[in-house]
């Protein structure tokens, strides 16, 4: 970073704010007294966001705000010096204890632990062992920890090449004897991934936990130093060896909540609580002191180190967001294209139009594989209740119970990658590998309260939500 | 007790304040009158201390832009707080308490800001760039508040000179605290989010009064857009402060301009106690470099000790630690402020860092006899070593709060090695002050990567010239000059009838005194008689002006044709039309002299002279009902000159008419 801009001393500049720099002499960094048509201004000049227009000149200036002055309007720079900055989270050795559990982290690009670029206005995550303890030195009393940076994209650039070299890398790791491993991640879909590292990864012997952030870190009220301090307790000391989201329960700073890699949907775009098990209950909750754990169906950590990788992936599939008056040349222009799966969200128990049946008949046809999913969320597919479910059926639509359509979606991308058998293509995906189909909805399974009503009030004013 | 280092508040004078090199700055606050607040769309200016729902957050500190950790934010981070915001449904939106990213800033709020910064004289940016600036204290959900610079270097005229204004920012109002005890901090919502500018002024005031003109003169400013609110919180002002050798203090919060001056001057008495202090210390060779302390649980030693706090703190199973702090002895009873001794700058980090907020929180070696027993200092004072020249402190609480008690306790004794620590301070109702935080720096800003930059150009800040007032100190020329009293000057020059006064000066020709007294002493009478005066429009008084400058109207009909209309009329606003229906209706035209001489004529007739005793009575009886029948037509000094001159011309007539009887 600061290397960077010590050699681009016109970082982010382009046109007439690039053009006054160098008739100045003048760059980044550089302490200068700027006479404008409007006045007077002093300040350091600071690294132009790339995004932002070419016409004005960002100095800071010495009470810490930044502001921007027009190009146009410069009459005079003089510079009285040149301060870059040092740009550094206090980096402390993490300490290693021989009777602590040891951790690896890995990053796939999320902002966890993070802090800004001043350029871009980016957050860049801090990440080695040493920049994590001196932000969120709780993590010390923990765990031994180590990081490895395995990619560095945003969540929505995840994909299969990143599932596949994640499955593999964890894989290794289980080898090598970590005692629980932690996987830092964009929030947007990390429930796709989370779902499909527990197809890939079967049967592991220590916890797998999945961890992000709603509010980066370089904001003191982040939910990030939580989610981390949960995620490697989850890691460290649980013993659910099953792949698993940790994040903010309620948006108080209280607790994290432990939820299954197939059954968790992120909910709000932007509150801290936005991940819900849907459907079911969560596994456990979590404060940096105690685990509670709410059930006991999940699989046990072991000492061996025996995992199946199966690290398949078909990238012919997509998903069918159906909607009232859609037309059948949407999915035939699918099947067209060439995908081999469509996994739909239909309405209530799982519904399309009349007019789409046109199209399930070519799917038929083309040994196009369809599943059947709910735009409700909560629910099963119930494609027997109503003549239409039936015929769908008969036109080989498969329903999927209680599946998430996010986690049928990478679920059949997972066993398209393995065969293309229609009734073995069935059974893999009726046979559920992670709780993806549950037998039973329990009746505290779907809670979503509304505002308003007098027992709900009741309940906020009591419990901080 | 040893007496303040400076005179009594009430001696002080300029040149005392001058020996000790006293400078204050100012950064006043005000909220605008915006419709919504800052960053999302909730209503400005609702208050609810009743709560639907309740969260709860800690803060950490982070980096800045710049790489350094702000000082400030690790204070707070060693209080380990529990802050608890309540929501109410009305006020507060998922924005204020930081799960939904901020909306664009509001524009209203921008035009009146870029009013403020124009009538400022400041150097105007170009592109306003958000930044965070970090508040760990809880008083933000977020940990920051959005800021923004408008424009920096300006002036205001002031008496003989000029007073430099650095600059001028916008800024979400911070959450109302409901309470502080332990590490549980609660805070109300409501307010959070409300725009305000925050003006910066450089230390260029050298009296405590002079400061609070120059607050008073900046909240003039702002009141003379029409445009900011009122009211109790509205507007709070920091007031720095700073003597030779010493160091920028920051009084935060003074919620009434009249407070400034008192607390002023026991800032400035404690800076110059703090740098006796610092000397004496140096003569004693305790530097920042050499000083030597130690701290010790001595609650083993104090099981059997009677002096109730430690007693207590004993019974409830905390712990009890000593520190020593040599070469300190004698010095904590030193009196830094009015009724305050230096003992309390290290009872106040105690409680402030440290959550002990139980007070007594602290007792001390120097007031030895007012706690322990002296068998039990005694003890201490083994126990730790102590030799004659040191000072002992004892910390009692929660065994985490009292280590970091006692880490405080060192800190604050290490800065009193080397003056005046940079604090910011909270203003208290006896005019002194206590510690709130250590002071923030540069360090705590950032951008704000949610946000865009912001431009402003030439066309927005023309308008918002166009609408702006006129400077207020060019107002009260104008109407000291026409004559107006001080005070109604001081209630006129910021009101919104500024235009009318002057239109009524320069067109009607009529003078600043009686402007002044119908519009400041009159209105206000009509508003508490509630009669809602502020209905008439400019333009409905200027009709009732320019008739008494074409003599329809009388001096004292004005009041009286005001009153009449408001009591007659149900309506929201009064418009010209409206009283110029009313003139119809009664039918005021001015009376000539000889109408005039025909209505006392008349009335003298009417009355039987022998009723009265004396001319005089009879006279005035004759004025009283000539008045009431031509009120506001005629004015009082003509109709008295017509009414002797009549009288004196029937005087042998009436006097006949007397004796008669």
């Amino acid at each position: 970073m600061n290397e960077q801009a010590a050699t681009k001393t016109t970082d982010g500049y382009r046109g007439p704010g690039l053009a006054v720099l160098q008739r100045h002499g003048v760059g980044v960094w550089s302490d200068v007294e700027v006479q404008t048509t409007g006045g007077r201004f002093r300040g350091i000049i600071l690294p132009r966001s790339e995004t932002a227009d070419d016409k004005h000149i960002v100095l800071k200036l010495s009470s810490g705000y930044n502001i921007g002055v027009a190009a146009e309007t410069v009459k005079s720079m003089t510079e009285h010096g040149r301060r870059a900055a040092n740009y550094k989270i206090p980096e402390q050795e993490f300490p290693i204890d021989a009777g602590k559990p040891n951790i690896v982290l890995f990053g796939t690009g999320g902002t966890i632990a993070s802090r800004l670029d001043y350029r871009s206005g980016a957050v860049i995550p801090a990440f080695s062992p040493g920049e994590l303890y001196g932000s969120v030195p709780e993590l010390a009393d923990v765990c031994n920890l180590r990081t490895e940076k395995l990619f560095g994209v945003f969540s929505e650039n995840m994909g299969p090449e990143q599932y596949i070299a994640l499955a593999n890398r964890i894989g290794q790791a289980i080898e090598e004897g970590v005692d629980g491993i932690v996987i830092g991640h964009g929030t947007d879909t990390m429930h796709h991934t989370a779902a499909v590292l527990t197809f890939m990864v079967q049967d592991p012997p220590i916890p797998i936990v999945m961890v992000g952030s709603q509010r980066s870190s370089d904001r003191p009220s982040s939910d990030a130093a939580l989610n981390l301090i949960c995620a490697v307790k989850t890691a460290a000391e649980s013993d659910i060896a099953e792949v698993v989201v940790c994040m903010f329960g309620p948006t108080s700073d209280e607790y994290c909540l432990i939820h299954r890699g197939t059954r968790v949907r992120k909910m709000h775009s932007s509150y801290r609580s936005t991940f819900r098990t849907i459907g079911d209950i969560p596994l456990a909750m979590i404060d940096p002191q105690t685990i509670t754990l709410f059930r006991d169906d999940y699989k046990r950590r072991r000492r061996d180190r025996n995992v199946h990788i199966n690290p398949a992936y078909c990238d012919e599939v997509t998903m069918l967001y159906y909607y009232p008056g859609m037309k059948p040349d949407v999915m035939e222009a699918m099947i067209e294209k060439g995908y081999r799966g469509i996994v739909i969200a239909g309405t209530g128990l799982g519904h399309v139009n009349k007019l789409t049946y046109r199209a399930l008949r070519l799917a038929q046809e083309k040994g196009v594989h369809v599943y059947m999913t709910v735009q409700t969320l909560w629910g099963f597919a119930g494609m027997y209740v109503y003549e239409t479910g039936r015929e769908m059926m008969a036109l080989g639509v498969v329903p999927l119970a209680n599946m998430l359509p996010e986690v049928a979606f990478v679920k059949l991308s997972w066993v398209l990658g393995q065969s293309d058998d229609r009734d073995e293509v069935k059974r893999m995906m009726l046979t559920s590998i992670g709780d993806e189909i549950t037998e039973r909805e329990p009746y505290n399974g779907y809670l979503i309260y509304q505002g308003a009503v007098p027992e709900v009030q009741e309940f906020l004013k009591k419990i901080k939500r | 007790m040893e007496v303040l280092p400076l005179k009594p508040f009430e001696e002080m004078t300029p040149a005392d304040y001058a020996h000790i090199g006293l400078k204050c700055g100012l950064e006043v606050h005000q909220q605008l009158l915006t419709r919504s607040k800052l960053f999302c769309r909730c209503p400005a200016g609702h208050y609810s201390s009743s709560y639907d729902a309740e969260v709860l957050r800690h803060m950490r500190p982070t980096l800045s832009e710049m790489g350094e950790y702000d000082g400030t934010a690790l204070m707070e981070k060693k209080t380990r707080k529990n802050i608890t915001y309540r929501l109410h449904h009305a006020t507060v939106c998922t924005y204020e308490f930081d799960d939904t990213p901020p909306f664009f800033i509001d524009d209203q709020a921008i035009d009146i800001a870029l009013e403020l910064a124009l009538l400022l004289r400041l150097n105007l940016v170009n592109e306003l760039h958000i930044a965070r600036k970090q508040y760990l204290d809880g008083s933000i959900p977020t940990g920051f508040q959005r800021t923004t610079i408008l424009g920096v270097d300006g002036w205001l005229p002031f008496k003989d000179r000029t007073i430099r204004v650095r600059q001028l920012g916008l800024e979400e109002d911070s959450c109302r605290e409901v309470s502080d005890h332990g590490h549980e901090r609660t805070y109300l919502t409501d307010r959070l989010g409300m725009p305000l500018i925050e003006v910066v002024t450089e230390p260029e005031m050298f009296t405590p009064q002079e400061t609070a003109e120059v607050c008073n003169l900046i909240r003039k400013v702002c009141r003379s857009t029409q445009k900011v609110r009122r009211g109790y919180g509205a507007t709070r002002q920091d007031v720095n402060v700073s003597v030779q050798g010493g160091t920028r203090v920051e009084i935060k919060g003074v919620p009434q301009i009249w407070r400034i001056p008192r607390l002023i001057y026991n800032e400035a008495s404690r800076q110059v106690a703090l740098l006796g202090i610092m000397k004496e210390l140096n003569r004693r060779n305790v530097t920042p470099d050499t000083i030597t302390t130690a701290s010790k649980d001595v609650t083993e030693l104090l099981m059997k000790a009677s002096y109730a706090p430690v007693r207590s703190a004993i019974d409830r199973k905390l712990k009890v630690r000593c520190v020593k702090l040599c070469g300190f002895a004698g010095l904590l009873n030193t009196p830094t402020q009015e009724h305050t001794i230096f003992a309390k700058e290290f009872s106040d980090r105690v409680r402030v860092i440290a959550c002990l907020s139980e007070l007594p929180n602290i007792v001390h070696s120097d007031s030895a006899s007012e706690s322990l027993w002296p068998q039990d200092w005694q003890k201490l004072r083994k126990r730790m070593q102590a030799h004659e020249d040191d000072a002992l402190i004892l910390v009692w609480g929660d065994d985490r709060d009292v280590q970091t008690a006692c880490e405080e306790i060192v800190i604050r004794a290490t800065e009193a090695a080397s003056g005046v620590p940079s604090d910011t301070r909270q203003p208290l109702k006896d005019g002194t002050n206590g510690f709130e935080r250590v002071l923030p720096g540069a360090e705590r800003m950032y951008p704000d990567t949610d946000l865009p930059p912001i431009e402003i150009p030439a066309e927005r800040i023309n308008k918002a010239r166009a609408v702006m007032p006129e400077f207020v100190w060019e107002t009260e020329a104008t109407f000291r000059q026409g004559a107006m009293v001080e005070d109604d000057i001081q209630r006129l020059c910021i009101s919104p009838r500024v235009p009318l006064i002057q239109r009524a000066m320069n067109e009607l020709g009529l003078s600043g005194k009686l402007l002044g007294v119908l519009l400041a002493q009159r209105m206000r009478a009509l508003a508490r008689a509630e009669r809602r005066p502020e209905r008439f429009s400019d333009e409905a008084l200027f009709v009732i002006l320019r008739a008494h400058s074409q003599e329809r109207l009388a001096k004292e009909g004005i009041a009286w044709l005001m009153e009449l209309i408001l009591v007659q009329s149900t309506k929201d606003e009064i418009t010209d039309a409206d009283v110029d229906a009313v003139f119809d209706e009664l039918d005021i035209q001015r009376l000539t002299d000889q109408e005039l001489q025909c209505k006392v004529a008349c009335a003298i007739e009417a009355v039987d002279p022998t009723q009265f005793p004396t001319v005089t009575k009879l006279r005035r009886f004759l004025m009283g009902e000539l008045m009431k029948d031509l009120i506001g037509r005629v004015d009082g000094r003509r109709m008295l000159d017509c009414l002797t001159k009549t009288m004196r011309t029937d005087e042998p007539n009436l006097a006949e008419q007397r004796t008669g009887t």
